[in-house]
């Protein structure tokens, strides 16, 4: 697209004339100029005036001015909005978990894995895994008989959207090899897909994978404070988790606090308490699950 | 450290705009990132400055802007400023908030040449 004139001419790069300033050669081979961009006779420079942008163009200079106006994350909200496509063309419900380090995520997966083959034996769930190295997560989620993707960012802090693409089209694929005679079963059915973050509050906040709802995994063996510290995250959740309560005797955690600081960045945030070990309050997670797959939003 | 990633995608923008315009470098490039937008302006600019040398953006100044926070304040109705995510509504206390400004992250502009 042409940012100053915004045609949608996508042609090969524009040609830019010497004297002409913003004229160029779209794809259809018609040189124009653009109407609402004052151009200096004498240099050929670009007065965009005191309007919207702000600017002004010396004019004794070859300096020009160039009106971007551009999302620095456009990009992967372009490929976000495709993944979500994508995803609602098959049934996909897909969740972004984010959490710091260690707050539990693969266990919690595990064990919702194992906890769902029991409660909806048809139900598709599967696994796109996102660390900085190693594929031990991804391992142990195969080992739930899940289909599974690793995705190692290298030195990168979180997953973006085109990793979740091609991520997602190898699942697919996979799929499809493994699956082949129940194609038309599998297409009808709604499945989850759990998209585990790089572990990190901070940085994952931004991106959007295409996901239906970001939840963010909370241990209480973490501070109560975390949400207050780390309100991006949490203003950007959807559901809030908080994991590990069976080790709340040994703690001194005020779970009421915590939710309240949740809730002071986000008031909407949802809170489901539980622990992957002992399957306290799974049933109440299981229940989001299926609410969240029966109204997609 | 997003703000790398944050500062590819800024690189990436501008130099696909130079491909179309026609400009080999720029000397001016104007940012927008608001107060509530999750990114940390001096380690954005850093990061441009790391990424800067042997493109476009050598040399380039990096003009920030951080439009305030603004948040829509359900029991006061009214909008109100807020420094962070998280602080109280300055009117009643409250936190029932809903940020309506400050949450851009943009390239704005930019002063180029084309020799």
């Amino acid at each position: 697209m042409c940012v100053v004139c915004g045609c949608s001419e996508t042609g090969p790069a524009g040609v830019v004339a010497e004297g002409t300033g913003h004229a160029h050669v779209h794809a259809h081979g018609s040189e124009h100029e653009h109407a609402h961009v004052q151009v200096d006779p004498r240099h050929g420079d670009l007065h965009f005036g005191a309007g919207t942008a702000r600017v002004s163009v010396p004019g004794m200079s070859q300096a020009r001015a160039v009106k971007l106006e551009a999302d620095i994350l456009g990009e992967n909200k372009r490929i976000a909005r495709h993944n979500r496509q994508h995803f609602e063309a098959h049934g996909v419900t897909a969740l972004n978990l984010v959490s710091s380090p260690g707050s539990g995520k693969t266990t919690l997966l595990c064990a919702t894995i194992e906890a769902l083959k029991a409660r909806a034996p048809r139900l598709a769930v599967s696994v796109i895994e996102g660390d900085q190295q190693t594929s031990f997560d991804a391992d142990r989620i195969r080992a739930t008989g899940a289909p599974a993707i690793q995705i190692n960012t290298g030195k990168g802090c979180h997953l973006d959207a085109p990793m979740v693409a091609e991520a997602f089209a190898r699942l697919h694929d996979h799929d499809h090899h493994h699956d082949h005679h129940d194609h038309r079963d599998h297409h009808d059915a709604r499945s989850l897909l759990f998209i585990e973050n790089v572990g990190n509050l901070v940085c994952p906040a931004l991106w959007d994978l295409g996901e239906d709802a970001k939840v963010a995994i909370l241990s209480v063996t973490e501070g109560e404070d975390k949400p207050l510290k780390y309100p991006d995250m949490f203003a950007a959740a959807t559901l809030m988790l908080l994991n590990k309560t069976d080790l709340l005797p040994h703690l001194h955690f005020d779970v009421r606090r915590c939710i309240e600081a949740a809730r002071r960045v986000n008031p909407a945030i949802e809170v489901i308490q539980l622990s992957a070990t002992t399957g306290e309050g799974m049933g109440a997670w299981l229940q989001w699950l299926e609410q969240r797959m029966a109204a997609p939003a | 450290m997003h703000e790398a990633s944050l500062a590819g995608g800024i690189l990436k923008l501008v130099e696909d705009n130079a491909r179309r315009e026609g400009f080999v470098r720029v000397t001016s490039l104007r940012l927008e990132a608001g107060q509530l937008a999750g990114v940390e302006p001096r380690a954005l600019r850093f990061a441009l400055e790391a990424l800067a040398p042997g493109t476009c953006l050598q040399g380039a100044v990096f003009e920030i802007d951080e439009p305030p926070g603004q948040a829509w304040c359900m029991h006061c109705c009214s909008t109100v400023s807020i420094a962070q995510r998280g602080a109280a509504c300055p009117g009643c206390g409250g936190y029932q908030l809903q940020p309506v400004g400050g949450t851009e992250l943009r390239v704005v502009d930019m002063l180029v040449e084309d020799v």
